[in-house]
């Protein structure tokens, strides 16, 4: 079967997968397998046809008429879709395994049903988003993957929080949407068509094309969940049920990433100042998106805003990549595109992993509230070292895969330190080392936060006693999630030549130009690959050392004893320094910007009964940006509204007219521009 | 080629065995300036071989995390030092970029550490691990930047390309450049250890601890090997500033070994002359002073670019 062939079939599949449960009605549990069955074939279809691609020489396409003014059912799979492509597919597949433990459609019913279709639906359009060669089908696909993530996020339809959510990630996605409209519009305009192959090879003059970047920005930043356009993203990721999150956070916000570098791959030589504004937006997020994560107690509004942080990283890399082609520079181009990319496929793994993880914990005791949590390591062991293995990655620890793209972006930045050639190099970009080492070490510290209140030390509430461990279906897919993270961190050298082969497509630099500095990195990252091995190496010796010493001693087993306090022998849980407490320094350093919401009863009187402390740090940007502006918007359009004006009959003729007017504009002007 | 071979090995083996030796003399030259005889400078290594000795008590609450966090600390400051040059030989791993993976590893042991601190469910160590965390936050930062500082300086990405035989004329050149970025690494250095002004090692009160207060539940072989990796740790620290600040050869291996030892012997004193003259700093002070070394080295990479 050819290539295009195999991802047609990928993504119909994926599609209709949900469907199939409609089939056998009575039968819900088998429904679901069929589903969830569907959709992994579907998966393991389009990612063979990815790999296809990216060994092909030349990237394989399609192109079938359609009926759309303008548009073509165009697909293309060069190396940035293949990519793509992969966690697209691979990570709903093993999120759609998870939900047959975790929403089961024989206990939910038509809720899960309903999930099931549409998560097979988004799956489907993303796919099609990442790989569609026109300008329409794109923004069709792109429709689809919006709206249906509208009614995953409302998935509980019957929760206050879950409508809220919904009804901000629907206003944000149509905002969207209308910048991506605009956005393709005067693409069109410049190319004289809508396909992708005509718009490859503009000129980025001045005037149109920044407009360009500016609404493809707009656009596609909403969509990643770049700070300041993040605020849909902690809500919707906290309502909707954990594989939803996984699937949102892990591949739909990536799919705003791609859109970036595909627009910026068209413009030959784009100005350095798109580079370097990708590279201080993205450094904002990602500073500001851990620091808001440090003071969240949801766990899964935390690992949101990880999110906002690691899109910060991937952004960042994607302005170290557009410099590099500014200035003309192969490697900075090469490191830049690959350590973008190569975050993508990490943080949609361990991301992944880590709403799945959390899913597992919600689902084990009822409560997202980390502080009511804790001593869960008991009671779920495999869950909590399947988190940990997550936690340490998206912390870009080594040997995991997070440090290995975290280890191409330093590289990337440092590159900007030296004087190469006679063209001046950008030198401030050398900065985003140090920043990347500030968020790195915010990250570990807010992970140490979340592994330590989630499942070590003595659990804190009812609902941490009552935990009991995760199904194997929701386990399976956290151990291979997991098993990526250690494989791609050990590893990364094996994927650095396709790496490359994609960025010399997406920049359109000499492939020979780019073939030296892959080379390089790769040889570097064989020596990451034996210091990690050296590290495994020491640990296991040490670890054989101890259990010696321990067998030889004539002592018998260590005893167990209760923790050391003072001398104080019952100590209770909660003693235990919690969550908030953990982070309230590092937190206290951002108070700047944020605005929490404080509930304090301090202990009264000589004999205090009951003493209260609640805080919570909502979103400053929608809390005090977004909300008051739209309340403003409508007061002041309230003042504007007249009673003439407001009649529908009014309504109806100036739309009527406004449309004569602009048929007439088009007849007189020599029609349509396409 | 046996020659070489050992030229490239012993300055590595040196670093796995002097280590302890290290935090000895730390504490006989602070007994000198106290007017006390002072522990033998062999005092650590019989501490480490007592702890060995010694069956360990777990507290009930923790679990595999709390066992595996000394040997991953370990672990990790072992790799580093596979990185890291220690004079008369460049480091046994060097590749461009390899100072990312030093201080990575460095987080990872941290990363263990706390974990492990968390694990026993103990208020103190839960305010180890926050300060500890806290601090590292801001000491991150200033690291990256004196390491920046050096790459332009150099224009090496590895360590060893760093601190090799052009840092004489180096810091001819770019001497005021130079000198800020060693003291950015100093303060680092100090923080990143657990050493006074940020916290005192010969602390006894649980809530003004920070790298003590987090290893208090860990006891015989456990508490050896997180008393090892940190000896380790402040080697090769110690290691960075000496090679920095003398810069001698690498042509020469084993002179230029002895001069490296010479001059930790000399850093020793420096430290214990630092912990005798100076009160420790409120812990809210402590990010100022990271970030007073972050601007240091800001400076020192300005300096460099201008």
């Amino acid at each position: 079967m050819t290539l295009p062939a195999l991802l047609i079939a990928a993504i119909v599949l994926t599609s209709v997968s949900g469907l199939l449960a409609l089939a056998v009605p009575r039968r819900p549990a088998l429904g679901q397998a069929l589903a969830c069955a569907a959709l992994c074939a579907g998966a393991v279809l389009g990612s063979v046809a990815a790999v296809g691609a990216l060994l092909a020489p030349v990237p394989p396409a399609l192109t079938l008429p359609w009926g759309a003014p303008g548009g073509a059912l165009a697909l293309r799979l060069d190396g940035l879709s293949a990519f793509f492509l992969i966690p697209v597919l691979v990570v709903p597949a093993l999120g759609s395994v998870y939900g047959l433990a975790y929403f089961p459609q024989a206990r939910l019913g038509r809720k899960a049903v309903r999930l099931q279709i549409l998560f097979g639906l988004v799956t489907g359009a993303m796919a099609l988003v990442v790989t569609s060669a026109n300008g329409m089908l794109f923004l069709a696909a792109w429709e689809v993957m919006a709206l249906g993530c509208f009614f995953l996020v409302i998935t509980h339809h019957e929760e206050r929080e879950a409508q809220r959510a919904g009804f901000v990630y629907l206003a944000s996605a149509h905002a969207a949407n209308l910048a991506l409209f605009a956005m393709f519009a005067l693409l069109a305009r410049l190319a004289g068509s809508f396909d992708f192959a005509a718009m490859t090879g503009l000129r980025a003059a001045w005037g149109p094309a920044t407009a360009v970047f500016v609404l493809a920005l707009a656009g596609f930043g909403l969509k990643a969940g770049l700070l300041p356009l993040h605020f849909w993203l902690p809500g919707a990721h906290a309502a909707a049920p954990s594989h939803v999150s996984a699937l949102m956070s892990g591949v739909v916000l990536k799919t705003g990433i791609y859109g970036l570098l595909r627009v910026t791959g068209f413009f030959e030589a784009p100005p350095a100042s798109w580079g370097a504004l990708l590279l201080a937006g993205g450094a904002v997020s990602a500073v500001m998106g851990v620091a808001f994560a440090l003071a969240q107690h949801d766990v899964k509004r935390l690992l949101a805003y990880h999110s906002v942080e690691n899109i910060g990283i991937i952004v960042m890399a994607a302005g170290l990549a557009l410099l590099g082609r500014a200035r003309g520079d192969a490697a900075l181009v090469f490191l830049g595109f690959a350590a973008a990319v190569l975050h993508v496929v990490n943080h949609a793994t361990f991301k992944a992993l880590l709403f799945l993880g959390a899913g597992a914990v919600v689902h084990a005791t009822g409560t997202r509230d980390m502080d009511l949590l804790g001593g869960l390591a008991r009671a779920m062991p495999r869950t909590a070292a399947l988190f940990l293995v997550g936690a340490a990655a998206i912390s870009g620890l080594p040997p995991l895969n997070g440090f290995a793209s975290e280890w191409l972006v330093y590289l990337a930045s440092l590159r900007t330190v030296y004087d190469l050639g006679p063209v001046p190099h950008p030198h401030f970009a050398a900065l985003g080392a140090p920043v990347l080492a500030f968020v790195g070490s915010l990250a570990a510290a807010c992970f140490v936060k979340v592994h330590g209140t989630v499942f070590l030390g003595h659990g804190r509430s009812r609902h941490a006693a009552a935990a009991h461990e995760a199904r194997p279906a929701m386990l399976v897919p956290m151990l291979v999630l997991a098993a990526a993270c250690v494989v791609i961190g050990l590893f990364p050298a094996a994927l650095l030549p396709a790496l490359a082969g994609a960025a010399a497509q997406w920049s359109r630099v000499a492939p020979e130009a780019l073939v030296g500095p892959a080379a390089s990195a790769g040889a570097s990252a064989v020596r990451v690959s034996v210091t990690a091995a050296a590290l495994a190496a020491v640990v296991l010796g040490a670890w054989l050392l101890r259990r010696h010493l321990l067998r030889r001693g004539p002592l018998g087993p260590p005893p167990q004893v209760e923790t050391w306090g003072c001398g104080y022998s019952r100590p209770t849980a909660r003693m235990q320094y919690t969550g908030s407490s953990l982070a309230d320094a590092l937190v206290g350093s951002f108070r700047w910007a944020f605005f929490p919401h404080r509930r304090v009863l301090p202990p009264r009187g000589v004999f205090p009964r009951r003493a209260l402390y609640r805080a919570t740090v909502p979103d400053t940007a929608l809390e005090r940006g977004i909300v008051p502006a739209l309340a403003w918007t409508a007061r002041m359009a309230g003042r504007a509204r007249s009673r003439l004006l407001g009649a529908v009959q009014v309504q109806a003729l100036l739309l009527a007219g406004g449309l004569v007017a602009l048929l007439l504009w088009l007849a007189l002007g020599g029609g349509a521009p396409w | 080629m046996v020659t070489r071979l050992a030229a490239a090995v012993l300055p590595f083996l040196a670093f796995l065995g002097l280590s302890p030796l290290l935090l000895g003399a730390v504490t006989r030259v602070k007994s000198l300036f106290a007017g006390r005889t002072g522990a033998p400078l062999l005092q650590p290594y019989h501490d480490l071989r007592r702890l060995l000795g010694k069956q360990p008590v777990y507290s009930r609450t923790t679990t595999w995390v709390f066992r595996a966090g000394p040997l991953v600390g370990l672990g990790a400051v072992v790799a580093a030092g596979l990185l890291m040059s220690f004079g008369g030989a460049p480091a046994l791993l060097p590749f461009p970029g390899d100072f990312i993976l030093f201080a990575s590893l460095l987080g990872l042991s941290r990363f263990a550490t706390a974990l492990a601190a968390l694990d026993t469910g103990s208020s103190f160590e839960g305010m180890g691990a926050a300060r500890e965390v806290t601090f590292a936050a801001f000491a991150e930062p200033a690291l990256f930047l004196c390491l920046v500082a050096l790459v332009r300086a150099t224009g090496s990405l590895s360590l060893s390309g760093m601190l090799r035989e052009g840092l004489p004329e180096l810091w001819r050149a770019q001497g005021p450049a130079l000198l800020l970025a060693a003291t950015a690494l100093v303060v680092v250095a100090l923080a990143e250890n657990a050493r006074i002004p940020v916290d005192d090692p010969t602390t006894h009160l649980e809530l003004t601890m920070i790298h003590e207060v987090m290893v208090l539940d860990h006891s015989g072989p456990d508490l050896a090997v997180i008393h090892y990796a940190a000896s380790l740790k402040l080697f090769l620290f110690g290691a960075l500033v000496v090679r920095l600040a003398l810069g001698f050869p690498f042509s020469s291996p084993w002179p230029s070994l002895g001069v490296f030892l010479g001059g930790m012997a000399l850093f020793a004193t420096a430290l214990g002359a630092i912990e005798s003259t100076m009160a420790r700093l409120r812990l809210d002070r402590v990010p100022q002073l990271l970030v007073a070394a972050s601007v240091l080295a800001l400076f020192a990479l300005v300096l460099l670019l201008r």
